[in-house]
């Protein structure tokens, strides 16, 4: 499709039936191998879930750098602060909901206020962990982790972009959290697809938007079908990839809310505190424009297959363009 | 093991007894901060800053430095008062305690102050730091290391969990250059640590975690001195040092007594006890004779 941006060189075969699939979280393993591979002060900790957070290509390779933590997250944060004191750059690896979750205090005080070079990747987040239930969807970190001082927050869309936020936070001075998911998911992005922390991706971008989707996570690729869809019943939307929660790439916010005049925010996680209030929060301030904002409306996940989940919470491509359709009507 | 000789006991004791009257100086000048711990460990201390620690306060980045983690960060006073006494900054600072602009945090923060090793107030992350900082250590220079990791942790703190995850991890990994030092005081601010959450027996429960255990009475500084030998001739395990002292030591009015655990003297009563750390500074030492 001609509205599809060329210079963000996105999967060709993205629209295709039978896309190449992958978790988010394979790109973490493979990121987390390459910035080992070109820096001997990365460590790995990881609480006990070395082989579904793909910590453990890591662990192999580097087993003299990798600290197997057992069940404890608040531990593992901790001793992750005091290895940067001295030099490491530690990644610390669990399931989000564990991890920022269980261990919020920890990062915020032995971390972020201490000013520790640490880098956090919650695995699992999300309600498309699916069978698992409520317990381990993780659906607040995004809050948790934007609202402390420091921290950067990196949402990818894909497994490429995994591996590429994986090794741009390796290079990052400062705390990080990189969030993941469990699900294999289409790949949207290509090797050649830019990706700067910080720095929003226009991915699809018709002439004279109505409305701009603002997506992150699994959900640009859901944000990208809903715009193919709304093409065709002639509403023009833009998909624009915030990747990079925080620092919220201002310039790009305002400049999509200025020529489509009408926000969506998507994301798979509370619809309070993520993505869309980074945006609303922004936009209030500096250019006020109609927003709705899609997430799971105040409440806990439940058991189902992710892609149940997604309908229920209408976070599905059918479900965004249902609502596109109708904020653009109102 | 070499013993210390009388003329260095009679040093950091002095030490001790200065640094005893400036915590109750800053703390009246502040008019807020906690008494009772930072008097008790005044002794540890004054032994660490001027004859344990391998350290440099005109350099206080040097790489090669041992580390101390102050874990229950509430009792700052005291190691502000020693840094300073021991050359970091000047002692006029100490009277900054608190104020808004100051070095000197309500708890310490790393970045503010040259020489603190981290920042500590919520309690219980102290020990995995300190953990951490030896893991560190052992992958980069091995178990021959010879900087060695101390943390200081207060006994309430003990009832938070993440210490026992610390504790496993410690001994698992045989970190034998981390060295926890428990301010033994059996208070903390609800009342007797006996009455709030036992944690006796408590030699026992770190045994059990494999780690080195020495009791050891945290106001002679021979005592101490040879407990800290002992610890850093340990091969294999961790070492934690359980300290006895007294909350409040120095002023008799202060001493044992829980309520002095989160709240300054007055002027008037910050008065009295210099008056008493001046003229009893010889009491003191008469006990370790």
């Amino acid at each position: 499709m001609n509205e599809l941006n060329q210079t963000m060189k996105l999967n060709p075969h993205l629209f295709e039936v039978g896309v190449e699939q992958a978790p988010i979280r394979k790109g973490y393993g493979e990121g987390l191998v390459a910035a080992g591979d070109a820096n001997e002060q990365v460590v790995a900790l990881c609480a006990d879930l070395t082989e579904s957070t793909q910590t453990l290509a890591f662990a192999k390779k580097y087993p003299t750098r990798f600290v197997e933590m057992g069940i404890g997250e608040q531990n593992m944060a901790a001793v992750a602060s005091g290895m940067a004191a001295m030099g490491k750059i530690p990644f610390i690896t669990s399931y989000a909901m564990f991890s920022p979750g269980r261990n919020w205090e920890q990062i915020r005080t032995t971390i972020c206020y201490n000013d520790q070079n640490v880098k956090i990747a919650g695995s699992h987040a999300g309600v498309s962990v699916g069978p698992d239930g409520g317990t381990h969807q993780a659906i607040e970190d995004i809050a948790i982790t934007r609202v402390i001082p420091r921290m950067t927050v990196l949402v990818p869309c894909d497994s490429i972009e995994a591996r590429k936020a994986t090794i741009a936070a390796a290079g990052h001075k400062g705390p990080v959290y990189i969030r993941l998911a469990r699900e294999k998911s289409p790949i949207v992005t290509t090797d050649d697809t830019p990706f700067a922390i910080g720095k929003a991706n226009l991915l699809f971008q018709p002439k004279d938007p109505d409305v701009v989707i603002i997506s992150c996570g699994v959900l640009v690729y859901q944000s990208l079908h809903a715009a193919r869809t709304l093409m065709e019943q002639g509403i023009r939307a833009s998909v624009l990839n915030v990747h990079t929660i925080k620092p919220l790439d201002v310039e790009a916010v305002i400049a999509v809310a200025r020529a489509a005049g009408r926000v969506i925010t998507v994301e798979e996680h509370q619809a309070a505190g993520g993505l869309g209030s980074a945006v609303a929060e922004l936009l209030s301030e500096q250019y006020p424009v109609p927003i709705k904002r899609i997430g799971v409306p105040d409440q806990f996940g439940q058991s189902g297959e992710p892609n149940e989940l997604l309908t229920y919470f209408g976070l599905d491509s059918e479900g965004i363009t249902r609502t596109v359709v109708n904020f653009v009507h109102t | 093991m070499a013993h210390l000789h009388d003329e260095k006991i009679q040093f950091i004791e002095e030490k001790a007894n200065a640094i005893r009257q400036s915590i109750i100086s800053m703390l009246v000048r502040a008019g807020s901060g906690h008494t009772a711990g930072p008097l008790g460990m005044a002794d540890i201390f004054a032994y660490l800053y001027f004859h344990g620690l391998k350290h440099d306060p005109k350099n206080p980045f040097w790489e090669g430095r041992d580390r101390l983690i102050l874990s229950n960060g509430h009792i700052c006073p005291v190691l502000y008062a020693t840094m300073a006494h021991a050359g970091y900054f000047p002692l006029e600072e100490l009277d900054t305690l608190r104020k808004f602009g100051s070095r000197l945090q309500g708890h310490p923060h790393r970045e503010w102050l040259p020489g603190l090793e981290t920042s500590s107030g919520p309690l219980g992350s102290g020990l995995s730091q300190a953990v951490g900082m030896a893991l560190a250590d052992r992958i980069d220079t091995g178990i021959s290391s010879e900087r060695f990791f101390y943390t200081l942790l207060s006994d309430g703190e003990l009832e938070c969990g993440e210490n026992w995850e610390a504790a496993q991890l410690a001994a698992r990994e045989k970190l034998h250059n981390l060295i926890a030092i428990i301010d033994r005081n059996y208070i903390q601010i609800d009342g007797y640590t006996e009455a709030i959450m036992p944690l006796d027996p408590l030699r026992d429960k770190f045994e059990a975690f494999n780690w080195h255990v020495i009791e050891v009475g945290g106001h002679s500084i021979p005592d101490f001195h040879d407990a800290v030998e002992q610890a850093k001739a340990v091969f294999g395990k961790p070492s934690v040092l359980i300290a006895y002292t007294i909350p409040g030591k120095g002023v008799p009015e202060f001493e044992r007594r829980f309520e002095w655990h989160g709240k300054p003297p007055s002027e008037e009563e910050g008065k009295h006890a210099l008056e008493e750390l001046r003229t009893l500074g010889g009491k003191i030492r008469s006990e370790h004779e």
